[in-house]
């Protein structure tokens, strides 16, 4: 069974992104990108799987501008087998993602597909149902748990007020909540193995797909500013605030 | 214009989140309906009717809705999607489920986390957790939403009079099926619901003494119980309270943050909290910058004293 990793390309998570003054976006010149966070546990899982047998191929896979190669890179680095990039300088919204997706599934045949279950810059929560959707495959949302029984996918699922188990067919879509995995550290020898591994490029048009945007960014503007209240010297200064200044106990 | 929301329920009442839902669709223009997707949700669909500002309900009755999987309850959205201009879910994490299948299956764009409607096809929605907002513009046809609840009033929950409607139901998918779940019984108010929140971070530094300091201080104000990141990841509570980016998002009349610094992504998740306090003893924690009220302590001392004080 083959396992497609998508990942994306994102603003550091360490970074605090400045609003353009024009309004028109966020400064991401020259601030460092990594890949996103919950990608990362999704590719550190579809190895374990490959570790445990129930794999036999692990693929990255990136939708964006050229230095997308980086991530493949990193995801390679962690154990991925191969990789594609469906290179566009296309602002790619997640509708878009999931229509490559679709169709790199369509070629690849994978048994699971494996990703986050948000990206920490547009915060969408979108491409992984999606792509379930579009390929009319079962989806497993929000994973802290996957395994393989009997030729299906048991996860367990993080849900407002505690955890769910599903078991779906296969092939089917997971996407990673927090608490999945921790992601190995990248050793150099991987690195450098890495660099040597099959990274495959192509553009939407080769997949066929129409990926302009749907929804158009109209201004970009900072958030209203909470401004630090006062340090109280004390509990009892604290409860009196709350009770007749506040009025809120 | 006509406004499709996805209620969130239990079958036998409707979930606070479907309230605020409304009250954005409402702020869409046209009707408003309701859909009730569920197993034996006579009781559910009747509560839904009661909603201020709902003109139909759709009940949808179905074992295959026990456990509102995705691609069951997608199909159902799908069914009646024809009828509707706007379709809004929750954005909690069983709204976020479902919703972009649904958004895919039309071919459209997904709006998430909307927090201001300004017109029928413009919205307000936070990027790089809550740093920026974005005013976006849908070109298509339909729109589909999910709606951050904290941006939105409640619609009442009584006053309405909605015809109930009953509709044929989809096909079981028969690709996913439910084997269980881990709910935590409790009887504190729902952490997105709640009006006083009580959260505690790594300083706690473990499951024991987390409940020993925090539980009393919940319990004497009636709060829900949160967490930052750190905690959770550490294992000092459960998944389901991490407060932030990617966790709950909240906005209670008083959120009290005991031994948690303050990450970016923790204050994504509760700086529209009506007032904050912060008790942590390193004076240089970033949960400073957005509190009302600091106190610079040690929290194994403060939190006790506290309860005490109260």
């Amino acid at each position: 069974m083959k396992i497609l990793v998508p990942v994306k390309r994102v603003v550091d998570y360490n970074v605090k992104v400045r609003v353009k003054s024009d309004g028109t976006g966020v400064d991401i010149a020259n601030v460092k990108m990594s890949m996103n966070p919950f990608d990362e546990i999704a590719v550190e899982e579809a190895v374990r799987l490959k570790e445990k047998g129930f794999a036999t191929e692990v693929i990255a896979v990136s939708c964006g501008v050229t230095q997308c190669q980086e991530t493949l890179r990193t995801a390679m680095a962690i154990g991925a087998d191969r990789a594609i990039l469906v290179e566009t300088t296309e602002d790619l919204q997640p509708l878009a993602v999931a229509k490559l997706l679709k169709a790199l599934v369509d070629k690849e045949q994978p048994g699971l597909i494996i990703l986050g279950k948000q990206a920490i810059d547009d915060d969408c929560n979108q491409t992984g149902q999606m792509l379930a959707a579009l390929a009319d495959l079962p989806q497993a949302t929000f994973a802290s748990k996957v395994e393989v029984v009997d030729g299906k996918a048991q996860v367990t699922r993080e849900i407002d007020g505690g955890l769910e188990i599903l078991s779906i067919n296969m092939p089917a879509v997971i996407t990673t909540d927090l608490r999945l995995n921790e992601p190995r550290y990248v050793t150099l020898p991987n690195i450098m193995k890495a660099k040597k591994k099959q990274l495959d490029t192509f553009k939407p048009e080769d997949l066929g797909v129409d990926v302009s945007p749907r929804i158009t960014t109209l201004k970009v503007s900072e958030p209203p500013k909470r401004s630090a209240g006062i340090k109280v010297p004390d509990v009892a200064s604290l409860v009196d605030k709350l009770k007749n200044v506040s009025k809120v106990i | 214009m006509s406004n499709l929301v996805i209620a969130e329920h239990d079958n036998v009442s409707i979930k606070g989140a479907t309230l605020n839902t409304v009250t954005a669709a409402v702020a869409c223009g046209g009707d408003v309906h309701v859909l009730v997707a569920g197993h034996n949700a006579s009781a559910a669909a009747q509560a839904a009717s009661q909603i201020a500002g709902v003109s139909k309900v759709i009940h949808a009755d179905s074992e295959v809705f026990a456990h509102a999987l995705a691609e069951n309850v997608a199909a159902q959205v799908l069914a009646i999607a024809g009828n509707y201009t706007h379709i809004l879910f929750p954005a909690t994490a069983g709204g976020k489920n479902v919703s972009p299948r649904v958004a895919a299956k039309l071919d459209v764009a997904q709006l998430s986390d909307v927090t201001l409607v300004l017109s029928a096809d413009t919205f307000e929605r936070p990027i790089y957790a809550g740093n920026a907002i974005a005013t976006v513009q849908s070109k298509d046809a339909t729109k589909v939403l999910t709606v951050r609840t904290t941006g939105f009033d409640p619609a009442a929950a009584s006053g309405g009079s909605a015809s109930v409607e009953t509709i044929a139901v989809i096909a079981d998918s028969g690709k996913s099926a439910f084997k269980g779940s881990e709910i935590a019984k409790n009887d504190r108010p729902e952490l997105t619901a709640a009006k006083i929140i009580v959260s505690g971070g790594r300083a706690l530094g473990s499951a024991e003494k987390f409940a020993e300091v925090i539980t009393p201080l919940a319990d004497k104000l009636g709060a829900a119980m949160g967490a930052s990141r750190a905690a959770v990841d550490a294992g000092y509570a459960p998944n389901d309270w991490q407060v932030g980016q990617t966790g709950k998002i909240v906005a209670p009349q008083l959120y009290v943050a005991c031994g948690i610094s303050g990450a970016i992504q923790h204050l994504a998740g509760m700086k529209d909290s009506k007032v904050i306090v912060a008790i942590n003893k390193d004076p240089e924690a970033p949960i400073f910058s957005v509190a009302d009220y600091g106190l610079e302590a040690d929290l194994f001392v403060a939190v006790p004293e506290l309860v005490n004080a109260l």
